[in-house]
Formats: structure tokens, C-alpha cells, sequence
């Protein structure tokens, strides 16, 4: 059993209400990854989304920018206990990304380059709560943030924020990606501290 | 040519971590930034050279933060003796733990620890005949004074070269001790960044490609090479050392958080 | 000293395994590999602990601390050698 260390009283820890259990307010950008990171050129780089039939939709980076960039403000809150409150984004809308694909799937699967993998709920993808994320705290993505480009899905933890973004297939189970797969919750929501299986 | 004891001639009894409770037995100022700790620890099984343990503070309403710190020295405990650990905190500016343990700790106190950790990145005495070439950014020569003064302590005649970057004179950790064990089996190579003693010819800067490459064993003596500091120095260092040569699987590095 | 590199999945696995894990070899079920797991690429800034094969880069094992559990992934081993 611990006992108080005499005379520590911990960082200056304030209520909040706007934070989820267990999160920790930060003012920096921890940088986090489950491998090297992928240097991708904007001139390479392509989004494609797969569905079911096989059909893809593809984007190269100056058509992507041309569905039309946005800001947003989002807090944003990391599985190990970091948040930031309102972070200035700018990315597109994936209502726009999603917009003329067919698919009777409700399930999607990010991809990154890189490998990594990150399921999703259709759902939760679109009407205003998601984005292909291409500037962060007013600059570029910078690569070791998942630039250029990277999901942002701020409603759940946000591994589910796949970077170094490539694409989506439409799946129909909610097959675990790369974390979910190693024992991270299937679906990740911070206000209910869905952390782990 | 170099030799590996077989692995059946290396008797190791298996240290597990376990938690421990220490009781802070002296502070000690070690730079003008960070303290030497020397701890009593009652159930301290005693730790290889490299290894380091996880300090664990608890507030008042149950709040705990943990940081890990290396060992510059172990003792085990015996009967009627507890045993001993030593370590070197440097504070981090506006830190959570480093300030708490650098300022506040008193002899007295009481710590949580667990450990012994880190099984790879130590050095055991006659383990090999290749010599050692360790390199230490500021804080991070704390696992490496553990490793030249176990190879002090054993009589290990394996050569040893420690290359040592610090910002002044004034920052150089366990300085006295380090400055004893220099001699024919270790080398002591000092690196000032700022300021560089007076009265010296040493120059003043940061080390380049070049400088490094100069001032480390070459690959070609195949040394095994123990690199820790800050990740930027780490990753710098690392570099390059592949660079020159030195193939990766002999290359062990430890890195700490923090600014590059 | 905020402990980021090394081998540090061993010392996680060393807390759970009552074999000596600190020499274990492993061998890549990608790319066939053996070597020590000592020898991974192991990215500890993550939400887990990633050791990657040094030869092919494929997930060898995974470690998440969940505080009163860990779930451990030696999926990407075909293999693990632990001496007695």
C-alpha cells in the first residue's frame, strides 16, 4: 500500500469540468507513435476510400484541398491521460470525403501509411465530427504529428486519430485496427473512460 | 581477438523488481541544478551497473506521479545492514517531481521505489574482453559512473573510455569520483559546451561529427558502446556512431524525455 | 529521467514471466528472424509498448499497461525461447 510522501502535493491539478476522467490538461504537443515516422511527400500523397464492391474514390492532396479546408476548434484527449483544450485545426470536412460513396457497410477502417489501422463507425465519421486534418496550431501538419495529413476524430480518444491518414475501407464488422487489436476498447469514448478491452 | 565466457559459465541470480521503501539518508548538492540522493533501503536486493528504478511520490489525496531515475551506486542489503541506493536528480524546469526531490526531500523521508530495472542496459564485469566506449549528455552519465566504477570495483582490466558532454565545469556530476577512477583502464574525456575550466586549452562548444569521431574509440576496435542523455543527444550520437561504422546491435543507448 | 528507450519490454515482460526474459530470443514470424527480443525496435512513446522486428519492421510484441492488468501481444513471434 502507498502512503503520502511527506511534503508533495503533485502538479497544481485543477477541476475541470471540460476534461473527461482521468485526462490531465497539457499546454504542449506530446508526440506519440507505434513506429517510424513516414515521410510523405504532398506530391505522392493520395486519400482513397474503398467500399464494398470494390470501388475506390481517390484524392490526390490539391483535390482534397479543393472539397474545401475549414477550421475547427476541438479539445482533444489522448488515452494516456493528456488533453488539450481548445486546439486550432484546419482540415476537410469528411461529409465531403464521404459524400459520393455507395456502401451498405457501417464500419470503416483508417489507414495510415505506415501500417498502422484504426476501425471506426461510419456514424461517427460523419455530420460535422470528423476531418482530414492538414494544419495544426495554425502551421502545417508537421510528420511526427501525422503530417501531412491525418484523421482527427476529437469525440473519441484520439489513437482512433489515425495519422500519416491514406484511407478508409468500408467494412461490415467492427473489425479492431492496429491498438484495438492489442488491448485498446473497440470504440474509445473519453466521457466514459473507454480505455481498454 | 575477443572471447565470450560460455553462458553456462555465468552464474547471474535473477534480480525481479519489487516495490521497496526507502528512507532518504542524506541529500547532497551534486551541481548547481541537481542533488545526489543516497537512500537506506531495508529489502534492496543490489542492482548491475546500467540499471536504474521508478521513484513513486503520493500526495495527500492519493494523486501519484512516478519518474524514473538510473543508480549511480547499489549496495545490497545484508544482515543488519539495510542497503543502499544511490541516485543523482537534476531538476527539470517547472517539473512536477524533479523540483519536489531536488529542493524538499529531507533526510528522514520516505520513498517508494520499484525497481532494480532495465536489464539491458548494464554492464557486468568479465563478461567480455571488447572494450567499452561510453558517451554521457549532462544527466545522463549517471548510468555510466554506475558502469566505470563497477569496473573499478571488480578490477576488470577491460579497456574504458568515457566521453562526457557538459555544459561548464560547475555541471559535472560525481566530478571527484570520476576524476579518482580515471587512469590507465578508464578514459576520462570532457566536452564543455559554455565554459571550459580556466586556464585550460580545452575549446568551448558542442561536439560535431568530427569531434566526436576523434574522440571515440574507432569502429574498428569493435567496442560496445553505451550512449545516454537527453533524446535529441541520444539520437545524435547514435547516428553518428552507425555513421562510423559501429554496427547497431552494439550500440545500447538510454534516453530520457525532455528537450532535445 | 523519464525512461524512454531500451529494452524495455523486456524489463515489462520480466515483471510477469517467471523465465528469465532478459536473454529470450524470438523469431519473426514475418521475416523469420531470431534474434534477442533485447534487439527489437521497441517505440515506447505510444500508448503501449511496440517492438518492432529490426530486420523486416513488422510488430513483433505489444505491452499495455492498464494499471491493474497488462495485455501482452506476442503475436508477431512465431517463437519465444526462455532458458530455465
Amino acid at each position: 500500500m502507498s502512503f503520502a510522501t511527506r511534503g508533495f502535493a503533485g502538479r497544481r491539478r485543477e477541476r475541470d469540468d471540460r476534461l473527461p476522467p482521468g485526462q490531465t490538461l497539457v499546454q504542449d504537443w506530446p508526440v506519440l507513435s507505434a513506429g517510424p515516422t513516414p515521410q510523405i511527400d504532398t506530391g505522392d500523397w493520395e486519400l482513397t476510400v474503398r467500399d464494398e464492391t470494390g470501388t475506390e474514390h481517390r484524392w490526390s492532396w490539391d483535390e482534397l484541398l479543393a472539397l474545401g479546408v475549414e477550421d475547427v476548434t476541438v479539445d482533444i484527449h489522448c488515452v494516456t491521460h493528456w488533453s488539450r483544450l481548445g486546439m486550432e485545426w484546419r482540415g476537410v470536412s469528411l461529409d465531403k470525403v464521404f459524400e459520393n460513396v455507395e456502401s451498405e457497410h457501417e464500419f470503416v477502417m483508417a489507414h495510415s501509411y505506415g501500417g498502422y489501422t484504426t476501425n471506426v463507425p461510419l456514424e461517427d465519421l460523419l455530420d460535422g465530427r470528423a476531418w482530414v486534418a492538414v494544419e495544426a496550431d495554425g502551421a502545417p501538419l508537421h510528420p511526427e504529428h501525422g503530417g501531412p495529413a491525418r484523421l482527427l476524430v476529437p469525440h473519441l480518444y484520439f489513437w482512433k486519430s489515425a495519422k500519416w491518414l491514406r484511407g478508409f475501407t468500408m467494412m461490415p464488422d467492427n473489425e479492431p485496427g492496429f491498438w484495438e487489436q492489442y488491448g485498446y476498447h473497440i470504440y474509445g469514448d473519453p466521457w466514459k473512460e473507454e480505455r481498454y478491452w | 581477438m575477443s572471447t565470450e565466457p560460455a553462458a553456462s559459465a555465468l552464474v547471474r541470480p535473477r534480480i525481479r523488481p519489487a516495490w521497496h521503501v526507502a528512507t532518504v539518508a542524506e541529500t547532497l548538492r551534486e551541481t548547481p541544478t541537481a542533488v545526489r540522493l543516497v537512500l537506506d533501503v531495508p529489502t534492496w536486493p543490489g542492482s548491475e551497473a546500467g540499471a536504474h528504478l521508478d521513484l513513486r511520490l503520493t500526495a495527500p489525496d492519493g494523486y501519484q506521479a512516478s519518474r524514473s531515475y538510473s543508480i549511480a551506486a547499489s549496495t545490497p542489503a545484508a544482515p543488519g545492514e539495510p542497503g543502499r541506493v544511490v541516485l543523482a536528480v537534476d531538476e527539470v524546469p517547472d517539473g512536477e517531481v524533479s523540483p519536489f526531490l531536488v529542493r524538499d526531500v529531507r533526510p528522514g523521508d520516505q520513498l517508494e521505489l520499484h525497481g532494480p530495472l532495465g536489464a539491458f542496459f548494464v554492464w557486468r564485469p568479465g563478461q567480455s574482453t571488447r572494450p567499452v566506449q561510453l558517451v554521457a549528455g549532462g544527466s545522463g552519465v549517471v548510468p555510466l559512473y554506475a558502469m566505470a566504477a563497477s569496473h573499478a570495483a571488480a578490477g576488470d582490466e577491460t579497456p574504458f573510455r568515457l566521453l562526457y558532454s557538459v555544459r561548464t565545469p560547475d555541471d559535472v556530476y560525481f566530478a571527484d569520483e570520476l576524476a579518482a577512477l580515471a587512469g590507465p583502464t578508464l578514459g576520462l574525456d570532457l566536452v564543455y559546451t559554455r565554459r571550459a575550466p580556466e586556464g585550460t586549452a580545452d575549446g568551448v562548444g558542442r561536439l560535431t561529427r568530427e569531434s566526436f569521431a576523434a574522440r571515440v574509440l574507432p569502429a574498428a576496435e569493435r567496442p560496445r558502446v553505451y550512449v545516454c542523455g537527453s533524446t535529441g543527444f541520444v539520437e545524435t550520437v547514435a547516428g553518428w556512431l552507425q555513421e562510423l561504422g559501429h554496427a547497431a546491435g552494439d550500440i545500447h543507448t538510454e534516453r530520457f524525455g525532455g528537450l532535445t | 529521467m523519464t525512461h524512454l528507450d531500451g529494452n524495455v519490454l523486456a524489463g515489462a515482460l520480466s515483471e510477469i514471466f517467471t523465465a528469465d526474459v532478459t536473454t529470450a530470443r524470438g523469431r519473426c514470424a514475418g521475416c523469420g528472424r531470431t534474434s534477442p527480443l533485447a534487439e527489437a525496435m521497441v517505440f515506447t512513446d505510444a500508448p503501449g509498448l511496440v517492438a518492432r522486428c529490426a530486420g523486416c519492421d513488422q510488430v513483433l510484441a505489444t505491452f499495455v499497461d492498464a494499471g491493474d492488468r497488462v495485455m501482452v501481444s506476442l503475436a508477431g513471434l512465431s517463437a519465444v525461447e526462455l532458458r530455465r
